[in-house]
């Protein structure tokens, strides 16, 4: 019962992260390229029309996931199971995963709008999907390294 | 002056008699939630609240400088549309209006509302899936074809595609997040992945009108409401969204409960 319950809260911790992570990256799109730099734009002409799709799915499903991901995260501390350093593996991991999806797929290949116009990309896609690349592994080497549940065992004492 | 009344008299419906209308329903509500149901718990006063606030959004939606202006500016359009198809339904089905008329009738004809809400054809309509394609197909039947315009020139269509649009939006809510009776009730996880699907395909349509104006509405206009509609709909589906997950965390711990009381 102990074991099978640990396994499922592990999974629980991961997700919640993950989530909260991908919601959080679109969360800073949106408030500081979008609305406060005014780098990214609400439409580029040469958005092709998949890119639009994929646009409208991210969005909502990053709206949603940073809700869903604060609630899993609330049930995880009602039942004494919130494990911080998964969590936060899992943050970095769902933050670098969205953040290189929408610096490569969506800007690049979806041309959807690009970082900042007016200026030389390159720099800024580097910076951009370099950050996204440490992110993602950074959160790996935690994920993988809270794979076990006795962290959390240890935690819960 | 003459002049709003001469397009209000084009509308088919006089302003007053829907003021008129709006401020029954008020008091209907008020005197069933507080003498209806004697023998009942007191109503709790938040629903007073959300009900005028859902009766305003109506309100402000179809009478008075907005509504007026909805039918020559885009953006005006666009903020009646999502007071009457996104705000107003959400404020009504946060106030119970339909636990408030089962509990205020009479016994046998509140049975004959139960069993009509147990019927096979109020389950379909309130399937998420029906009534996300309901509410979004209605939208985009609105925006992209030429219905846009032609309901700006013919009256019944003008009423029917408001009574639609109110219709439907109310339908989408109440097939998310549960508050009245709802015999046909869905899991979460299907309920949560129509709404993402609706609020994606939302945003889409609001890009999409952004890109391609409706029917004669200038490209500036389009341009801001297609903005309007975006943040508009975040906004709404977030508080949406929020209650989904909520009621979700409340039935997680009944759940846990059940367990332990099971293996005690």
């Amino acid at each position: 019962m102990k074991i099978e319950n640990t396994s499922k809260f592990r999974k629980q911790n991961f997700w919640s992260g993950v989530l909260f992570g991908l919601g959080m990256v679109a969360f800073i799109d949106e408030t500081a390229f979008h609305q406060l730099l005014h780098w990214h734009h609400f439409y580029d002409k040469s958005t092709t029309s998949i890119g639009l799709i994929s646009d409208g799915l991210f969005h909502a499903f990053s709206w949603f996931s940073t809700i869903w991901s604060l609630f899993l995260l609330a049930d995880l501390r009602r039942k004494k199971a919130f494990w911080l350093k998964r969590w936060i593996g899992g943050l970095f991991l769902g933050a670098g995963l969205f953040q290189l999806y929408d610096g490569t797929v969506q800007h690049k290949f979806m041309k959807l709008h690009q970082i900042r116009y007016h200026v030389d990309i390159l720099p800024y896609d580097l910076t951009w999907n370099i950050t996204a690349l440490i992110m993602v592994i950074f959160g790996l080497v935690i994920v993988l390294r809270t794979r076990k549940s006795e962290g959390m065992i240890k935690n819960e004492s | 002056m003459n002049h709003s009344h001469i397009v209000h008299s084009q509308d088919g419906y006089s302003p007053w008699i829907l003021l008129t209308g709006l401020f029954l329903m008020l008091l209907i509500y008020c005197y069933a939630a507080i003498f209806g149901g004697s023998s009942h718990k007191k109503w709790p006063k938040y629903r007073y609240v959300t009900w005028f606030l859902g009766l305003t959004c109506i309100a402000i939606a179809l009478v008075g400088p907005i509504a007026h202006s909805s039918h020559i500016n885009f953006v005006s359009h666009m903020y009646a549309h999502l007071l009457l198809g996104m705000f107003a339904p959400l404020f009504i089905a946060l106030s119970f209006p339909l636990t408030l008329l089962l509990r205020t009738i009479k016994v046998q004809h509140a049975r004959f509302i139960s069993r009509l809400l147990k019927s096979e054809i109020v389950g379909f309509l309130s399937n998420p899936i029906i009534a996300s394609l309901l509410n979004f197909g209605g939208l985009w039947t609105l925006y992209t074809t030429n219905l846009y315009s032609l309901m700006h020139q013919h009256t019944l269509l003008h009423l029917f595609v408001h009574i639609h649009i109110f219709l439907a939006g109310y339908l989408f809510t109440i097939s998310i997040i549960y508050f009245d009776p709802t015999p046909h009730r869905h899991h979460f996880p299907f309920r949560s992945i129509c709404m993402i699907l609706f609020l994606a395909g939302h945003d889409i349509l609001s890009k999409y009108i952004f890109i391609h104006p409706p029917n004669f509405v200038p490209a500036e206009q389009s341009q801001v409401g297609g903005k309007v509609m975006y943040y508009g709909g975040d906004l709404v589906d977030l508080i949406i969204i929020f209650i989904l997950c909520l009621q979700w965390y409340k039935t997680a711990n009944q759940r846990v409960l059940l367990i332990k009381g099971q293996s005690n």
